[in-house]
């Protein structure tokens, strides 16, 4: 295949950018902030993504994804999961936030509010101190119950919401 | 630091702490994976499942990072050992039991596991540094959920508070197994990987709980596990286990997933 022009890292962060979350396809591996590092260096291109989850089953499904989406850009395309910084819910972008909120999910609550949300390291955690607090995804309310800190996948946290009497979902803050 | 610049007894140190770690993990997932359908309350289910993913993840991860330092297949150490290779602890020699007995000792394991990665955090050994940021976030969802637990039970009326309390007497001393020294731990230490020796570890897990469970009226630890914590020697309990985990792989070892 000729290629017109040379394949930039800009270009890599637009596809990537297409490739969907295979849990909630509303949201991108972009919007998650799972990518870790894009190298291009010439023929060669390299992608690392951090795992939201050790335990996720989707990770392969992503980093497969991923690799099928980039595959052809330049000759040499390689996409592997790293630890080297550990994926936190803080990573998640505004418009990822959005497009979370908009699917039905309520986003983590941020790093502004730590020492009273998730995740404490080093130290006891106290449930009347730590305890996930989340605004309903449907109609807004701060009226919202805990009902299980585990869902239906790892990453998701189980709520009630007072006000339009709905279950909901909270992406977890790790 | 990378796996190349470890000296040669400091890897062999490494390894063996690798294992135990990973082995423990996996064989806690495993037990927990049992209460799926079964569970008290149908949130616990859900709770329990999650609980024991996560663990068998974080294995996942565990002996990854020992096949990047010892070469091997993953999944050939975590599924193609005899019974006599594992390395867990003492402490997940036991089958569920009943509630009481899974919360007790899920808490006494996720409490210990803690000191530990604690200890690692900060390792000079870079690879396990990042695997343990990751694990450590995640194991605080575990510890939140299991001191609620054991409020819920020591402070639920006689019948949850006695069979938490006998869960407690004997788990206790397969408990201090977790931390129980590694072999070279002191070469760990001086190369910076292990912030202290197990010992150390220990005392500070035990100091870190005894204000709860003095404040729940709880057993507390006995003096130093006594035989040996990590194997070979394993329960009937823990065959059973085995047998079952191992079951798809030793019908065809070969299969490629």
């Amino acid at each position: 295949m000729n290629q017109t022009r040379t394949i930039t890292e800009a270009d890599v962060w637009a596809a990537l950018a297409e490739v969907p979350d295979p849990e909630i396809p509303a949201v991108s591996v972009v919007d998650l902030g799972l990518v870790h590092r894009v190298q291009l260096d010439g023929q060669r291109l390299r992608v690392e993504l951090l795992p939201t989850f050790a335990g996720c089953p989707a990770l392969e499904l992503i980093r497969a994804s991923v690799a099928e989406r980039l595959a052809g850009m330049v000759p040499v395309v390689e996409v592997e999961m790293t630890f080297a910084v550990p994926w936190t819910s803080d990573r998640i972008t505004a418009d990822g936030r959005r497009k979370l909120r908009e699917s039905g999910f309520a986003p983590p609550p941020t790093g502004e509010s730590a020492g009273r949300s998730l995740p404490i390291v080093g130290q006891r955690p106290t449930p009347s101190l730590h305890r996930p607090q989340a605004t309903c995804p449907w109609c807004g309310s701060a009226d919202t119950t805990l009902e299980n800190l585990f869902g239906p996948t790892l990453c998701r946290t189980l709520f009630w919401c007072n006000h339009c009497r709905q279950p909901f979902e909270q992406f977890k803050a790790v | 630091m990378s796996a190349q610049a470890l000296d040669t007894s400091v890897r062999t140190a490494l390894a063996g702490l690798l294992l135990a770690m990973a082995d423990d993990e996996f064989v806690l997932g495993f037990w927990d994976s049992e209460w799926t359908g079964i569970a008290p309350l149908l949130e616990e289910d859900v709770a329990f499942a999650s609980l024991a993913q996560d663990e068998i993840g974080h294995a996942q991860a565990l002996y990854q990072l020992l096949a990047e330092l010892e070469g091997g297949d993953p999944d050939a150490v975590a599924f193609g050992r005899p019974v006599e290779g594992y390395r867990h602890a003492r402490l997940l020699d036991h089958p569920r039991t009943d509630w009481a007995f899974s919360v007790a000792r899920r808490f006494l394991y996720d409490t210990a596991d803690a000191a530990r990665l604690d200890a690692l955090a900060a390792s000079s050994y870079a690879p396990l540094a990042g695997v343990v940021a990751k694990l450590r976030r995640e194991e605080t969802y575990h510890l939140l959920h299991m001191h609620a637990w054991m409020e819920r039970l020591a402070t639920g009326g006689e019948e949850p508070r006695s069979r938490l309390a006998a869960a407690m007497e004997r788990l206790w001393p397969d408990a201090l197994c977790v931390l129980a020294g590694v072999e070279g731990d002191d070469l760990l230490v001086s190369a910076g990987v292990l912030a202290e020796p197990m010992a150390a570890v220990r005392r500070r897990w035990l100091a870190g709980l005894a204000p709860e469970l003095a404040r729940l009226g709880l057993p507390t630890p006995p003096t130093g596990p006594r035989g040996a914590c990590r194997g070979p020697d394993r329960s009937d309990d823990f065959r059973w286990l085995w047998e079952q985990f191992t079951m798809v792989r030793r019908s065809d070892p070969e299969a490629v997933w």
